[in-house]
């Protein structure tokens, strides 16, 4: 009402500014975002279920937890190199940095299929 | 003068007397594999004291040796043969599926049974017979196996034909002139002999019976011993003894009268074989061929042997064959000092060589044994000796007289010069009662072997004097046999023991006082008696063991044991120790280890660097014994999640899924940017499905697949990806850029 601004209301301007932001951006990097969240978000239910019932078989938590983080990973790369913002990667079209997501997911999957026992 | 040579005999005995005496001691074996006697155990004589009386008496040192060679013979027993002996050879000689495996090993086996009187011979006749006509009927046989067939046939007297055995004649015949080398000569020579024995009416004389003497005698040589062949310069003994035979074979199968100078050097020849001949101590004679001869056999056995048979069979066709008796004697001996060989062919040597020794013309030896050795003075044994032929056949009238009986503690033998009484229903001499003051103990007794008619003197070997080993056994008294604890030199307990009873005292003493055990022991004729053991043995009750000689003074016997110097050496162990007196002596017949019962010490303790008793022997089943057994515990499975747990987690992580996809529909995904035409779409869908491709076979890989399998397969769903993902991702790329330029 007339009070000094508080920590909660900052807070809640810096959220609001962060979250009308963001809704600039384009659909498909915010598809991207979503995708990693969810990568993540796995991961971290796989952890929480190693705290229940312990470590063992070791490698097959190792292989769920590395893919998720894996995948979340390449999916960050896939994002710096689409996104049009980028001054870095110009030149290179987004279907190429496609590609090369695929490809790396795919070699990843082997591997983690491999470890998971 | 007189005084002198009084002084000289006393000396000459005396020293023979220790010469002699020390000879008890000695044992042989029979060393099977080298046919030689070992020593088993000797002392020397001392030839110092010997030459000292003779130079002190100016006589020269050789003629006092030559005296006690002559007066101190060995001291043995040989039995003559036995039961052992056939035993024996129906175990050695048993053939192998009804026949032996040669003519030669056959001919041993069945002249050693008809030596031995064997009866029970196993049958092998049908089968020796098969192969005696054979070997005598074959064209291809030569003198060799002839010899050998003939003398089978000898002793078997298989159905031969005459027409078999005069072609035989014509063949060995031959070969006698063909002849170069000794074995050549004996066989064919041997064959004739045999030929002739065998069938009546045959015609083996040799014609140039001096021409065939001749040349077996350039076969010769200047030591006594012979050649085989002119060509080969090897020489034995044994080829020696078959030359003998050789030679008397030749004299007898002679067509005319050979000359008497040929037949003089031969038996000169025969008297120089027997300067090589070699001598144990316990006065056995034998050959010994330093080199193996032709057929392998090698050793004093099979060379002494051949000699004696040689020599016998040479005997039997001459008269006055110079060998001395003594000589004869020591090779019977040898045969005798064998016992009873252990395989087939030493027990032919012996039973043939014994059996030739048995008949021969030069000298028949005679054997004085002992039946029993040891005589026991409380049974009242009597001294009992038989006198036979070396088979054991019944000797010529004769008397024995016990001359001398040494003491193995003393050095004096009295004369005694006591005729044995005979019993001819058993065939032995007897001594009623033993010489007075034979007490127990061992002695060496001396027989001397008298022949009743002097006639018999030139035929029979006896030896002179024959010493025989005898032990003396009886009962040793223990008599004031006591125990007493000293202190000082005051008695504090004494008790009498009851030896060798039985006894159980319970003494005690600490290490101030002393021990004292004594008795007494005599013999039955009441003289002073040292046994071989007198022991004092204390056990404590770790199984620690001290032993001490008990001494002796004439007949008493003590001893003493002071604690206080021996602390240190029963190591400071303090408590019940188990007395044990030992007293033994092999001619005491109540030997005797007794426990006494037990004695409490009580020893100061051990100081800091004090020895430790040794350690006491662990039972070996014990130590090595089986340890306990060890179970194997397997790993213990993981302990997993009940599997409601697991399942909600599984559900649990395919949420986000869902809420991926829920996001995906409100941030407004959509395929507008689907290629429609129909290449650029399939391209499109084959891309996607491509990728599914290659998810689905990871699924299958993580079920069921191998990594190879997978990776195969994967590179070709890989390659097929790439091509098609470019095309459709090109396309792609050339649409956006047309956008862009547009």
């Amino acid at each position: 009402m007339g009070k000094s601004p508080t920590t909660k209301d900052d807070a809640q301007a810096l959220f609001h500014s962060l979250r009308s932001a963001y809704s600039a951006t384009p659909t498909n990097l915010k598809i991207i975002d979503l995708y990693v969240v969810f990568a993540v978000f796995i991961a971290l239910i796989q952890v929480v279920y190693m705290a229940v019932v312990g470590s063992f078989p070791f490698n097959s938590f190792l292989s769920g937890v590395l893919s998720c983080v894996g995948t979340a990973v390449l999916a960050v790369c896939l994002r710096i190199q689409v996104n049009k913002e980028n001054k870095e990667f110009k030149d290179l079209p987004p279907e190429h940095a496609f590609a090369d997501f695929v490809l790396c997911n795919l070699v990843l999957h082997l591997v983690i299929m491999n470890f998971l026992g | 003068m007189l005084s002198g040579r009084r002084l000289f005999t006393v000396a000459l005995t005396l020293s023979a007397g220790v010469a002699c005496s020390n000879d008890l001691e000695n044992s042989y074996i029979f060393d099977g594999r080298s046919n030689r006697k070992i020593l088993f155990r000797s002392q020397f004589i001392e030839f110092d004291q010997l030459i000292e009386f003779g130079m002190a008496m100016k006589v020269g040192i050789v003629v006092v040796l030559l005296a006690v060679a002559s007066i101190c013979e060995a001291v043995a027993i040989f039995h003559p043969i036995s039961e052992s002996h056939r035993s024996a050879a129906l175990e050695l000689f048993s053939p192998v599926a009804g026949s032996f495996s040669s003519l030669e090993e056959a001919y041993e086996a069945l002249r050693t049974f008809e030596v031995l009187g064997i009866e029970k011979k196993p049958d092998i006749k049908d089968h020796t017979c098969n192969s005696v006509v054979d070997a005598l009927s074959s064209m291809s046989s030569n003198s060799r196996d002839l010899y050998h067939a003939l003398r089978v046939n000898g002793l078997l007297k298989c159905k031969t034909s005459k027409e078999a055995l005069t072609g035989i004649i014509s063949r060995l015949k031959d070969a006698v002139k063909d002849s170069t080398s000794l074995l050549d000569y004996y066989h064919a020579i041997g064959g004739l002999l045999l030929i002739k024995d065998q069938s009546s009416e045959v015609d083996v004389l040799l014609e140039n019976a001096d021409g065939i003497l001749r040349s077996i005698k350039a076969l010769s040589q200047s030591d006594g011993r012979w050649r085989y062949s002119s060509n080969n310069p090897e020489s034995s003994t044994y080829a020696a003894g078959l030359a003998f035979e050789t030679l008397s074979g030749v004299i007898q199968l002679a067509a005319s009268a050979i000359d008497e100078n040929l037949i003089g050097t031969l038996k000169k020849d025969i008297v120089k074989l027997f300067d090589s001949i070699e001598k144990y101590d316990d006065g056995s004679y034998y050959f010994d061929d330093k080199h193996i001869d032709v057929s392998g056999h090698q050793g004093p056995l099979s060379a002494t042997a051949a000699v004696v048979r040689g020599l016998t069979t040479f005997a039997s066709t001459s008269e006055s064959l110079n060998i001395p008796e003594d000589k004869i004697l020591g090779l019977a001996r040898f045969f005798l000092g064998i016992g009873v060989p252990g395989n087939s062919k030493d027990l032919y040597y012996q039973i043939d060589s014994l059996s030739h020794l048995e008949n021969n013309r030069v000298s028949v030896p005679l054997v004085l044994s002992l039946p029993a050795t040891v005589l026991s003075l409380t049974s009242k044994d009597k001294l009992k000796v038989k006198v036979s032929t070396v088979l054991g056949s019944i000797a010529p009238p004769l008397s024995v007289k016990l001359m001398q009986v040494f003491s193995s503690g003393s050095k004096d033998a009295s004369v005694l010069k006591q005729e044995l009484h005979f019993d001819p229903k058993e065939a032995i001499h007897m001594l009623d009662a033993l010489p007075e003051g034979v007490d127990i103990g061992k002695y060496v007794f001396a027989f001397e072997i008298v022949l009743s008619d002097p006639e018999d003197k030139r035929k029979f070997a006896t030896g002179g004097r024959t010493k025989v080993p005898v032990h003396v056994t009886g009962v040793v008294k223990v008599d004031d046999a006591k125990v007493a604890v000293l202190e000082g030199d005051i008695v504090e307990s004494e008790k009498k023991l009851d030896l060798p009873g039985k006894n159980d005292l319970a003494l005690s003493a600490n290490h101030l006082q002393k021990l004292h055990l004594s008795f007494l022991l005599t013999t039955p004729f009441g003289k002073p008696f040292k046994p071989h053991q007198a022991l004092l043995k204390l056990r404590h009750e770790t199984g620690v063991e001290h032993i001490f000689v008990v001494e002796n003074s004439g007949r008493h016997f003590e001893i003493t044991l002071d604690f206080l110097g021996l602390v240190e050496k029963f190591f400071y162990l303090s408590g019940q120790y188990d007395i044990e007196l030992t007293v033994g002596d092999a001619v005491m017949e109540n030997s005797f280890l007794q426990p006494l019962g037990s004695i409490e010490l009580d020893l100061p303790k051990a100081p800091e660097k004090a020895t430790q008793p040794p350690p006491q022997a662990v039972n070996p089943y014990l130590r090595y014994g089986p340890k306990a057994e060890i179970a194997h515990i397997f790993r213990a499975p993981e302990k997993r999640p009940p599997q409601e747990v697991s399942f909600a987690f599984l559900g649990l992580v395919l949420v986000p899924f869902l809420a991926f996809l829920v996001g995906l529909l409100r941030l407004g995904v959509n395929l507008k940017n689907f290629p429609t035409s129909t290449i650029p779409a399939t391209f499109a869908i084959l891309f996607h499905g491509g990728i599914a491709a290659v998810l689905l076979l990871y699924v299958l890989f993580w079920l069921k697949l191998d990594l190879f399998t997978t990776l195969k397969t994967l590179g070709l769903i890989g390659t097929f990806l790439m091509f098609v993902g470019h095309r459709t991702l090109s396309h792609l790329a050339s649409a956006s850029a047309k956008l862009k330029s547009a």
